[in-house]
C-alpha cells in the first residue's frame, strides 16, 4: 500500500464479493473432501473384493515379513546412501571438469577437448548396466596389482563414469546459456578466459542448471541400487536374499518404498528450485 | 593535436560476405570526445568492438598510445585493461551486487586490495548519486541507474579511453538525461571518449568531433557545428533530415 494514502473501510460491494468468495472456497473444499473419500472407498472395495486379493496381500504386502526384513534392508540402504553421497560428489567434479575442458579454446588444448568430447559421447550412450559389468567384473579380471575388488568401489566408479557424462552435458548447456554479452563485458574489463569463466560465467551457469542437476540427482538415487548386480549387499541385494529365503515378495516392496521415501525430498526440492528459477526469469524479463 | 590516444587506421571488418567496415580512419586525441553517428547497421558497434579487441579486424590497424594493438603477438587481455567499454544493454553482472560489479576489475585484474577498491567504488557511486544502492543487485535498479553503474564500472580503473556504444538507446526517454549527465561530467574531467550515439543535441554540446559513418565508410568528420549544421556530404544531410523528422535534434 502506498504510504500516505489512507484507505477507509471496504465498500459494501467489496464486502459482498469477499463473502461470496469465502462461501465458494468452503464449498470447493467440501466437494474435494467428499469426492476423495468416495473414490478411496470404491477403490478399496474393488481391490479387496477381487478374487486373488488375499494371495496378493500375503505375497506382496505381508506386515510381518515387512517388519522382519526392515533391519537388513535398512542396513543395505546405508550402503546405497554412501554410494549416493560419494558418487554424487565425484559426479559433480567429473562433470564440471569435462564441461570446462570442452570449453577450452586454443590449439594446444585440442587433444584434451577431443578426449573430453569422446568421454561424454561414449558414456552418455552406453547403458549403465554394461558399464557396471565392464568395470565391476572386467577390472578385477585383469588381475592387476592394487586394483580394488570391492563392489562398492567399482560400482561407484561405474556410476560416476556414466553420470559424469550426463552432468558434463548439463554444465555445458548452462555455460552456453550465459549470454555472450556477459562474456564481452567481462573481457572488456580485462578479465582473461579463466577469470571470466570462474567469476562471471560459471556462477550464472550453475544457477540455471541447478534444477536439471537436482533431477539427475533424483535419477542417481534410484540407480545406486544397481550396484547390487556386482554382489554388493545393498538394499536391493538384501531384499533379494530375503525373498529367496521366504518365497515372499514383500521385501522388494519394502526396498522399493524406502527408495521412494529417499527420493521424495529431493524431488520436491527440485520442483521448488525450478519454480523459483522460472519466477526469477519471468520477473527479470519484465524489467 | 598531440599524438592520438586511439588511432584507427584503414580498419576493414567482414562477417562472411557482409563487408561491414571498408577501411575506416579515425584518430582520437587526448581529452577529446568523438561522437560516432550513422544509421542503424552502418557499423558503429562493429567499429567500437574492433577498437576494444572484442572483434578481430580483417585489415588495417588500431593503435593505442602509439602501440599497434591489432598485432596478434600482443596480450589482448592486458590491452583491454587500458580501455573502458559501456554497452547499449548495460551488461552488468546480475549475480553480483552493484559494489562487486564496480570492484571486480580493480581487485581481480589490477590486484588492488578489497578495502581500497571498495572505498573508491563507494566514492564513485556517491558521485553519481547511487551510494545507497551499493549492496543492491542490478535487477533492482532502473535502466538509467544500471547504465550509470556500468559507466562507473568502466571507470573504476581509469582507462585511457572510454568507448560508449549507444548507451542511452535502451532507456525510457525520461531516464536518458541522468545517464548523459554522467557522461558530460566524465568528459569535463578530461576523459578521452568515443561514443556511438543518436543523441544529436548531446553530441552538439559535448563532442569535439562528430564522425558520420555510412555503409562502413567514414563519410565526413569535423566539429559538431559543421557536420551537424552544414554537412558537406549529401548522405549526411539525408541522415540528419531523417533524424530531425524523428524529433531527435
Ligand atoms: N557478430 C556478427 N555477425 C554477423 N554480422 C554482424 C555481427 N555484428 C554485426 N554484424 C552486421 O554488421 C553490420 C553493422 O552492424 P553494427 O556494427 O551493429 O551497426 P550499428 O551499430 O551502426 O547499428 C550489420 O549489417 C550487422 O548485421
Ligand atoms: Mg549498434
Amino acid at each position: 500500500m502506498t504510504p500516505g494514502v489512507a484507505l477507509g473501510a471496504p465498500s459494501e460491494l467489496e464486502l459482498f464479493r469477499r463473502a461470496w468468495r469465502r462461501r465458494r472456497a468452503r464449498r470447493s473444499t467440501l466437494v474435494a473432501l467428499l469426492s476423495t473419500l468416495l473414490f478411496a472407498i470404491v477403490a478399496y472395495l474393488v481391490v479387496t473384493s477381487a478374487p486373488g486379493w488375499p494371495r496378493v496381500r500375503t505375497t506382496f504386502f505381508s506386515p510381518t515379513v515387512a517388519w522382519n526384513s526392515l533391519p537388513e534392508i535398512g542396513a543395505g540402504l546405508w550402503l546405497n546412501l554412501q554410494v549416493l553421497l560419494v558418487g554424487g560428489f565425484l559426479v559433480m567434479v567429473v562433470g564440471l571438469l569435462a564441461a570446462l575442458t570442452r570449453s577450452l579454446r586454443g590449439p594446444a588444448f585440442a587433444p584434451l577437448r577431443i578426449v573430453a568430447t569422446a568421454y561424454v559421447d561414449l558414456f552418455r550412450g552406453i547403458p549403465l548396466i554394461i558399464v557396471l559389468y565392464l568395470v565391476g567384473f572386467g577390472f578385477p579380471a585383469l588381475g592387476l596389482q592394487g586394483m580394488p575388488t570391492s563392489p562398492f568401489v567399482l560400482g561407484t566408479v561405474a556410476i560416476v563414469l556414466v553420470y559424469g557424462a550426463y552432468v558434463a552435458e548439463v554444465f555445458r548447456a548452462g555455460i552456453e546459456s550465459v549470454h555472450p554479452s556477459q562474456r564481452a563485458a567481462a573481457r572488456s574489463l580485462g578479465l582473461n578466459h579463466r577469470q571470466t569463466m570462474r567469476i562471471v560465467v560459471l556462477p550464472q551457469a550453475l544457477r540455471t542448471v541447478t534444477p536439471a542437476l537436482l533431477n539427475d540427482f533424483v535419477a542417481l538415487q534410484k540407480d545406486v541400487g544397481l550396484i547390487s548386480v556386482l554382489g554388493a549387499v545393498d538394499a536391493v541385494r538384501s531384499a533379494q536374499i530375503l525373498v529367496g529365503q521366504s518365497f515372499n515378495f514383500t521385501p522388494y516392496v519394502v526396498a522399493g518404498l524406502l527408495f521412494v521415501l529417499l527420493a521424495i525430498p529431493s524431488a520436491r526440492l527440485a520442483d521448488a528450485v525450478s519454480a523459483r528459477a522460472r519466477r526469477r526469469q519471468q520477473s527479470g524479463n519484465l524489467l | 593535436m598531440s599524438a592520438p590516444v586511439l588511432d584507427v587506421r584503414g580498419v576493414v571488418k567482414t562477417f562472411g560476405d557482409n563487408v561491414v567496415l571498408r577501411g575506416v580512419d579515425l584518430a582520437v586525441g587526448e581529452h577529446q570526445v568523438v561522437a560516432l553517428i550513422g544509421g542503424s547497421g552502418s557499423g558503429k558497434s562493429t567499429l567500437l568492438r574492433c577498437a576494444s579487441l572484442l572483434e578481430a579486424v580483417d585489415d588495417g590497424q588500431v593503435l593505442l598510445d602509439g602501440e599497434d594493438i591489432t598485432d596478434p603477438r600482443i596480450d589482448a587481455d592486458r590491452v583491454r585493461r587500458r580501455m573502458g567499454v559501456v554497452f547499449q544493454a548495460y551488461n552488468l553482472f546480475p549475480h553480483l551486487s552493484v559494489l562487486d560489479n564496480v570492484t571486480l576489475a580493480p581487485t581481480v585484474v589490477h590486484g588492488r586490495s578489497k578495502a581500497d577498491a571498495r572505498e573508491e567504488a563507494q566514492a564513485l557511486l556517491a558521485r553519481i548519486g547511487l551510494a545507497d544502492k551499493a549492496d543492491e543487485f542490478p535487477d533492482r535498479l532502473s535502466g538509467g541507474q544500471q547504465q550509470r553503474v556500468a559507466i562507473v564500472r568502466a571507470l573504476a580503473v581509469p582507462p585511457r579511453v572510454l568507448l560508449l556504444d549507444e548507451i542511452t538507446s535502451a532507456l525510457d526517454p525520461e531516464l536518458v538525461g541522468e545517464v548523459l549527465a554522467v557522461v558530460r561530467e566524465v568528459a569535463a574531467q578530461g576523459m578521452t571518449i568515443v561514443m556511438a550515439t543518436h543523441e544529436m543535441g548531446f553530441a552538439r554540446q559535448v563532442a569535439d568531433t562528430v564522425a558520420f559513418l555510412d555503409g562502413g565508410v567514414l563519410l565526413e568528420s569535423g566539429p559538431p557545428a559543421q557536420v551537424l549544421g552544414d554537412p558537406v556530404e549529401a548522405r549526411t544531410r539525408q541522415f540528419l533530415a531523417r533524424v530531425i523528422d524523428a524529433g531527435r535534434l
